[in-house]
């Protein structure tokens, strides 16, 4: 088969993995050994798809021949989808290319599992090891790990990619029996486990001995797929948190499950999640960099889900009327990112201009908070929140009625 | 009414020498009209800056100013210079904290100017795409592994290529390349970075082979069944298409994006190859039995209490199969649940550097604990050790005993309360009892001391080191009896 006809089939294969980022790598480039590639913190999206999906990386199926059976797999070992499977050449020759026309940021090289584990993951890792020394090549490296492949292969994994990931897969232990049957949770997590341990042993080392071996410098990430199994959102953000504590997740991706082609019977094809999905994100947000719990989010009275047409800092705010409204002059930073539609950034800027100047309606305006939605919550010099009108006509008045694409 | 006259594109040195004779001069913002090169021939004669004050000292201007001022200046805004100027003069006339005002009108305006300008540079990163011109056969190229020059046309919206042109020499170090925009060009030649005037579309190449292959890996990786047209564009402007490869394709992918995936959600399920059976789920409790090594595995699915939820894996004891002596700690910590192996943390490490000093080899000893798995609560990015209640040492207590009837130790050294509160007695006083030797109708010996972790957390030194030296004194008296026996 001809590299492009294979090229097709292997893109295809692998975008269903929502995670392209290819940020968080240490800093590094070219100009010593002359080689090609670099990476400088900040990940770069070279492309975007009518899906609004960035493309950063070009992500790629070494080969989508699996043994296994994941029934939301379109390369499941039942479907009937055509195979095909690139030589290790192959991948080091057009991640090379893409790179030098500046297409790309770097390879994020997965796989079926073809005969054994050890066997696939000596293949992805022989990839970044030519690339690497081979190619000179500085750019991003993403491996995905085979949770039970041997700790060698996981440290020359570690060794030449940036980052290393294994996806958690759905968000308890009987969807993963159901629709995952050869996967385990206990693998899994040991894996990830395992991953940490050498991702901060590899850094501790690396702070003392300069020329100690790296170990995917730029940390792991997991995916989990929403809607294939009848899992909550409150236990979709559960199992999140224990992945941020437990492992030091960089990020929980969330993938809507979305129709693929040849698909199981057992599973409800339909349009993708997409806006539960987006909540799903802003509600991770929420827990990492705002001091939510889940508790506060997706409470366990009757609000397991989170609602769809309203974010879910703004259902938490209008559950919880007594917290406001906030003064923005005085408040403490904790407070002020508790008020609907003021992020971090905002927050940050506000107390940076409250040190000089009282705040009025006008200066929020221009630090572009949308006031729509923050007006209600706050007080300011010149503003105090109409007298307060009952929830559900506040409610009403959040939603946004201009609803964009997001809900067609 | 004075006039500067600058050079086409960001010419911020010009404008930096300018302003500070303008400043040493005193000449207010409204009193300056600033032009660039080739307006200003078609004026009449104007006053040239005349530096009489030269002799005072130029005012000191903080760096963050000046790194805005040099963002701004790369703005394609016809008025950044006086609005530069304007800025200066404000900053230096009283108004010192001029730029923490974020929401002073000026200061927005060059704040959002630098924000353009970066954004702008962060998609010329982006967004550049160069093509392959190999070169002729016979023309020397030094180190390089073959004779391609590659070459991009771009079209940038401010006057960025200087400050992005080093960012291309980090990455493609080793490439010849240049970089076409229609105010200036940049190259490297594999060693040298240089500039030269602007060129047009034409003056690069139309086609590159590999062009066929990325659109085909867009085409690939765009799912049809999320199409988010608009999230697209807000990344990836219009403006910027024309000189995308792939972006011919977005019309077709926007268009065929509905039926396809009707296609998919309409089509009939194709019968499988194969037809398997879903495993059964592991029962909830498991009993141990047979070898040390049934056990172990046995434990690995063991769900006796909820623990098991949150935690990575179970951590079994380790250790020779008929070792003499057993310590039996709590429980795992955060590095033993990763890891699957006991004491390997922090305690484990002090541990293992108190038994070398009694003079016991690790290696001989069976080392468990009395709870087989980690049990924490979650505070933001740390897990907080919290301690096992009765029932879930209860649950785990089968395990214990079926490691110590498999092993068979002669002795057995309890780490901590909780250890000795499950093989000695059930309220076992550690501090009054510590040290002192307990005996099983079996014959077997127990003696409890303190848990390493006791000694990590006292933080006053004369302490912490007296209480180390009476845990070695403890395990130097299992040592001895351990070679009496």
């Amino acid at each position: 088969m001809e590299t492009l006809a294979k090229l097709a089939i292997l893109a295809d294969a692998a975008k269903y993995d929502a995670s392209c980022a290819s940020s968080g790598a240490e800093s590094r480039n070219s100009l010593k050994n002359g080689g090609i590639g670099s990476t400088e913190g900040m990940g770069i999206c070279h492309a975007y798809a009518p899906d609004g999906r960035c493309i950063s990386l070009l992500k790629i199926l070494l080969t989508n021949f699996c043994t296994y059976d994941c029934v939301y797999c379109v390369n499941r070992r039942s479907s009937n989808v055509q195979r095909a499977r690139f030589t290790v050449d192959e991948v080091v020759g057009l991640t090379m290319n893409f790179y030098k026309r500046n297409y790309i940021e770097g390879l994020f090289l997965s796989s079926g599992i073809i005969r054994s584990a050890d066997y696939t993951m000596e293949q992805l890792v022989e990839v970044a090891r030519k690339l690497r020394v081979e190619q000179k090549f500085g750019g991003y490296i993403h491996l995905k790990t085979i949770p039970d492949a041997a700790p060698e292969l996981l440290a020359a994994a570690g060794r030449w990619a940036d980052r290393l990931s294994i996806n958690i897969e759905l968000p308890t232990e009987e969807g993963l029996a159901r629709l995952a049957p050869e996967k385990n949770l206990r693998d899994i997590r040991g894996a990830m486990g395992n991953l940490r341990l050498n991702i901060e042993n590899a850094k501790e080392e690396r702070s003392t001995a300069k020329g100690a071996p790296r170990f995917a410098p730029a940390g792991q990430s997991t995916q989990m797929i929403v809607g294939a199994d009848a899992s909550s959102d409150r236990k979709i953000l559960q199992t999140s948190t224990n992945l941020y504590g437990n492992y030091k997740m960089r990020r929980v991706y969330y993938s809507a499950f979305s129709p693929i082609p040849d698909a199981a019977k057992s599973l409800p094809l339909m349009a993708p999640p997409l806006i539960r999905e987006h909540r799903l994100y802003q509600a991770d947000w929420l827990l990492r960099f705002y001091g939510f719990t889940v508790e506060d989010i997706a409470p366990v009275d009757g609000q397991e889900n989170l609602a769809l047409d309203i974010d879910p800092k703004a259902a938490w705010a209008l559950r919880n009327r007594e917290v406001f409204p906030v003064d923005v002059q005085r408040a403490p930073r904790e407070t002020l990112l508790k008020v609907p539609g003021l992020g971090v950034k905002t927050v940050d800027r506000i107390l940076a201009l409250r040190r000089h100047k009282t705040l009025r309606y006008e200066d929020l305006v221009r630090l572009k908070a949308p006031m729509k939605k923050a007006a209600p919550f706050v007080t300011l010099a010149d503003h105090k929140p109409r007298a307060q009108p009952e929830s559900s006509a506040l409610r009403r008045e959040l939603v946004p009625t201009q609803q964009g694409e997001l809900f067609a | 009414m004075r006039v500067v006259a600058l050079k086409e594109g960001a010419d911020f040195d010009g404008w930096r020498q300018a302003a500070r004779t303008l400043l040493l001069d005193e000449v207010p913002p409204e009193k300056v009209t600033w032009l660039v090169t080739g307006e200003a021939s078609l004026l009449p004669d104007h006053d040239a800056p005349t530096a009489q004050a030269s002799a005072r000292p130029a005012p000191r201007i903080p760096a963050e100013f000046l790194g805005l001022m040099q963002s701004l200046i790369c703005h394609s805004d016809p008025q950044r210079y006086g609005l530069a100027y304007r800025l200066l003069w404000r900053l230096t006339h009283g108004e010192r904290q001029l730029l923490q005002l974020i929401t002073d009108a000026d200061v927005m305006r060059a704040r959002n100017a630098e924000k353009n300008v970066r954004r702008d540079s962060h998609k010329m990163k982006a967004f550049v795409r160069f093509r392959e011109v190999k070169a002729a056969d016979g023309e020397p190229v030094g180190a390089f592994a073959n004779n391609s020059v590659f070459i991009a046309w771009f079209e940038p919206s401010h006057y960025i290529v200087e400050r992005v042109a080093p960012f291309f020499v980090r990455r493609f170090t080793g490439m010849r390349w240049s970089i076409l925009t229609p105010y200036r060009s940049a190259h490297w030649d594999g060693e040298t970075l240089s500039f030269s005037a602007g060129a047009t579309k034409a003056d690069a190449p139309s086609e590159d082979v590999l062009e066929d292959y990325w659109r085909t890996y867009y085409a690939s990786i765009f799912n049809p069944a999320r199409l988010k047209v608009q999230a697209m564009q807000s990344e990836m402007p219009v403006k910027y298409w024309k000189n995308l490869p792939e972006a011919q394709l977005i019309p077709s992918l926007i268009r065929e994006a509905r039926p396809r995936t009707l296609a998919m959600v309409e089509a009939e399920a194709t019968t499988p190859k194969k037809r398997f059976a879903a495993p059964e789920l592991r029962s909830a409790v498991v009993q141990p039995q047979g070898s040390l090594a049934e056990l172990r595995a046995q434990a690995r699915d063991c769900r006796g209490c909820a623990l098991w939820q949150p935690a990575t894996q179970t951590v079994f004891g380790e250790g020779p199969e008929h070792a003499q002596l057993m310590l039996v700690g709590e429980q795992p910590g955060d590095q033993e649940d990763l890891a699957g192996r006991p004491f390997i943390g922090p305690a484990g490490r002090l541990l293992d550097k108190a038994l070398l000093e009694a003079g016991l080899d690790r290696k001989t000893l069976y080392v468990t604990n009395a709870v087989k798995h980690f049990k924490f609560t979650a505070r933001n990015i740390f897990r907080q050790h919290q301690g096992a209640n009765a029932e879930e040492q209860r649950a785990c207590r089968p395990w214990l005993q079926a490691e110590i009837q498999r092993v068979r130790p002669k002795l057995i050294l309890c780490l901590g309360a909780t250890a000795a509160s499950n093989l000695i007695a059930a309220d076992f006083p550690l501090l009054a009892q510590r040290g002192q030797w307990h005996r099983w109708p079996d014959g077997t010996q127990l003696m409890a001391t303190v848990h390493p972790s006791y000694l990590l957390r006292l933080k006053e030194p004369a302490a912490r080191a007296r209480e180390t030296a009476a845990f070695v004194q403890d395990l130097r008296r299992v040592a001895e009896i351990l070679t009496a026996a």
